[in-house]
């Protein structure tokens, strides 16, 4: 979308200005210097998505800190202004691991962990794959990308609302199959309580964001120039050496964002098992989000569930800070 | 490079940014005013079959309520699951309704908000004086020696349904009185894919409202006179353990239902995979599911000796729906007058049979509608079997941690696990930490 303007071209759009809006520019402000005009118009543009950053991001943010420092019960959410001050209690109370509620906090976060680590690594898994297999031109290419990109087109509650009908005990597809059909377990398994309902989050989650993974690789892939690849198979490169030597580098600083992004989105994901379990995860299956929810808008201690969200936002910062600094050092190595 | 990172960055901020954030508008001061004295907004809790139907109904008593005092009632129906949250935010706020329903069980944690309007001598006798009420139906409006914060709307109780075919088929002739009783009727039932009782076990108010009333069978309070939690007293224990046990040993509830949640035990029922259902006021839901009324039969629920009565013998909650009056109503007096016409005799008559309640109001329960078999069992029980769950002000927190403890059990018990007095101690061990804040 870069636009090349020559500077022949630059003064005679000039001209015209001059001869046909003349007379109806000298009624207008007057004219602004063309440094400050083009040196502001970008902040200009800018300026209502940075408002609303502020109002939609930062500033609930900021109060959210607040709140964390306030003992905000029941007792004063009508007038929080006047919640006691609370110091770091919230804060003690919720990284004390050997008390309960920081022990439901540390398993909670560690449930999240391997949720993530799988559902991400996963995804990535998936999504290259597919983008791989699809790279080459064959009848029926655009039919496959196009059904493999539904799940991401899907509303995500239409979508883990017919996940959790397939996962019940009685009349779900999944045992239909798994147990009725093919006779994989001895009795029909339950996957949205106990322990299996962990598999049943991972599943999903990765059902839904795998889609993304294979959309930006499948970008990515078409911009690796085919010369290399015609070049290292007449040097007589496999299928492998050629995934590993041309794709997987020239897929690094896509691959670098993806992962970022899918860390997050999944580490923060709400809307998944609040759709499959409910205002109360199974134990198994107890993400961070749904923990912090109970927390805070359950037991309606907003102080406790704000010191927890801030701590998730301090280990994300630092999770995110560190991986940019790796990755970035890589990067600076490799152009060298 | 420098879009990658551009991308990379605005992806960063907002995913970052998303995951902190909690608060609200600002707040404003208590009492009411009566700035807009011609218009309400009412939300009403979803109590018929669905939000369209409730708005059928609600409709035309708005409408007369206009007519008679010139008030124009904006109503919205807002279903169970969003209720609460949406009465929260209008409290942070200070932007909500000005009358709404409330589930009576949380009576107390919304009455220590300070957002609702406190009835005192001088409200109740703006819409005809307390004495007009049930006095249980009061005593689950608030806490104990504070005003009320609501006044009671419909009322409601637990009831043993029974299907009356699958009981002759099993030879049984009446339905079980004693929990006893109810196991050995249950193991006649409970053979070749059909199961004898109905559990929603994934439901937390549902499990809560349960091993309340089998805790008072008990002797046991899960909350002392301080408001203290006891979660782990000998009796509580053995409440919960006897409700999960009904899975877990006696094999009478069938494993699919430690899932449960959305009434799916009452489509069972009415399909005729179960032959019984402890609930409140099923007949309009069973009815809708396609059976016919004479299909079904209502008993009170099973006590442990005896007959229900007080004491060891309770078997309910005071189960219903409050009105109440938003602190911070633009129109006061209006408020007032729309609960008193909600809870005139005529109302109180019409909506209840609509909706299969019982009136708490002592009048209008003199009308013969309520006096019929199904309704009379919720009566009676109302009136001489039943109390209301604790009214304290961490009730919300009671129902998440205990209603949490007993899902996992049932998880247990559906998996085979065995569940012993230690299992279940330990589970409600953690839950009475965790509500230790």
């Amino acid at each position: 979308m870069t636009v090349i303007v020559t500077p022949s071209s630059g003064h005679k759009a000039g001209d015209t200005e001059k001869t046909d809006g003349g007379g109806a520019r000298g009624r207008r402000l007057p004219r602004i210097p063309d440094r400050i005009r083009q040196g502001g118009l970008p902040y200009l543009l800018l300026l209502p998505a940075v408002v609303l950053e502020l109002l939609i991001h930062l500033i609930p943010m900021v109060i959210g800190i607040w709140v964390s420092f306030r003992q905000l019960t029941q007792f004063f959410i009508r007038n929080w202004g006047n919640s006691p001050f609370a110091g770091f209690d919230n804060y003690k109370i919720a990284i004390d691991f050997d008390a309960p509620i920081g022990q439901a906090l540390l398993h909670s976060f560690l449930v999240t962990c391997a949720f993530t680590v799988l559902s991400v690594g996963l995804s990535w898994l998936f999504g290259v794959t597919a983008a791989i297999m699809l790279q080459e031109n064959f009848r029926g290419r655009s039919v496959l990308r196009t059904i493999f990109l539904v799940p991401y087109a899907l509303p995500v509650y239409a979508a883990v609302i017919t996940w959790a009908f397939m996962f019940q005990h009685d009349n779900g597809l999944i045992n239909h199959v798994l147990y009725d059909q093919l006779g994989l377990t001895d009795r029909p398994s339950f996957w949205l309580i106990g322990n299996n309902s962990f598999i049943a989050l991972v599943v999903v989650s990765l059902w839904k964001s795998w889609p993304f993974a294979f959309l930006m690789l499948m970008a990515a892939l078409q911009n690796i120039p085919r010369d290399l690849y015609e070049a290292a198979s007449i040097d007589g490169a496999g299928i492998w050496q050629q995934i590993r030597t041309i794709t997987l580098p020239s897929l690094r600083p896509v691959n670098q964002v993806l992962v970022l992004v899918l860390f997050l989105w999944t580490f923060n994901d709400f809307n998944t098992p609040y759709v499959l379990f409910g205002k109360s995860a199974p134990e198994a299956a107890d993400l961070i989000s749904i923990h912090i929810y109970q927390s805070s808008f359950v037991t309606w201690n907003f102080g406790s569930g704000s010191a927890m969200s801030v701590l998730l936002l301090l280990f994300l910062l630092l999770v995110t800070a560190v991986y940019l600094f790796l990755t970035s050092r890589g990067r600076k190595g490799s152009d060298v | 490079m420098r879009t990658v990172r551009a991308a990379a960055a605005i992806a960063l901020a907002s995913a970052l940014t998303a995951v902190a954030g909690c608060g609200g508008g600002s707040s404003s001061g208590g009492g009411g005013s009566n700035e807009s004295p011609k218009t309400l907004t009412y939300w009403a809790s979803n109590q018929g079959p669905s939000i369209e139907a409730d708005k059928k109904i609600l409709t035309p008593e708005l409408k007369k309520f206009e007519k008679e005092t010139g008030i124009k009632v904006k109503l919205e129906v807002v279903p169970w699951a969003d209720l609460l949250n949406r009465i929260l935010a209008a409290t942070t706020s200070g932007q909500g309704p000005d009358v709404l329903n409330i589930g009576n069980t949380w009576s107390a944690s919304l009455q220590a908000t300070g957002a609702l309007l406190p009835w005192d001598q001088k409200n109740f006798d703006a819409i005809g004086g307390r004495d007009r009420f049930v006095d249980s139906a009061v005593a689950s409006a608030g806490a104990e020696g504070q005003d009320p914060s609501a006044v009671p709307l419909y009322s409601l109780a637990y009831a043993l349904y029974y299907n009356k075919k699958m009981f002759a088929d099993a030879g049984i002739s009446q339905p079980p009185a004693t929990w006893d009783q109810l196991i050995a009727d249950g193991r006649k039932i409970s053979k070749d894919g059909k199961w004898a009782l109905g559990a929603e076990g994934a439901n937390l108010s549902n499990n809560i409202h349960q091993v309340f009333a089998l805790g008072k069978q008990h002797g046991a309070d899960f909350f002392d006179k301080a408001g203290k939690p006891t979660f782990t007293s000998d009796g509580a224990v053995a409440a919960v353990k006897q409700y999960i046990d009904f899975m877990a040993k006696d094999k009478i509830i069938a494993p699919g239902n430690a899932e449960y949640a959305q009434n799916q035990s009452l489509q069972d029922f009415a399909k005729g995979k179960t032959a019984m259902v402890l609930w409140q006021a099923a007949a309009s839901t069973f009815a809708s599911q396609g059976m016919k009324p004479e299909d079904w039969g209502v008993a009170p629920v099973p006590v442990p000796s005896g007959t229900p009565g007080t004491g060891q013998n309770l078997n309910s909650m005071v189960a219903g729906i409050n009105i109440a009056v938003f602190n911070n109503t633009k129109n006061i007096d209006g408020a007032k007058k729309f609960v008193k016409f909600m809870t005139s005799d005529a109302e109180q008559k019409l909506l209840n049979k609509t909706y299969g309640s019982v009136p708490p109001v002592k009048a209008a329960q003199e009308d013969p509608a309520f006096s019929a078999s199904d309704v009379k069992v919720l009566r009676d029980t109302l009136a001489t079997s039943a109390a209301p769950l604790p009214q304290v002000a961490n009730e919300s927190q009671f129902e998440t941690t205990v209603g949490t403890a007993v899902k996992g059990l049932f998880a247990d018990a559906a998996a085979g696990k065995p569940v012993t007095t230690e299992s279940v101690k330990a589970a409600l061990t953690k839950a009475q930490q965790q509500m230790a804040q």
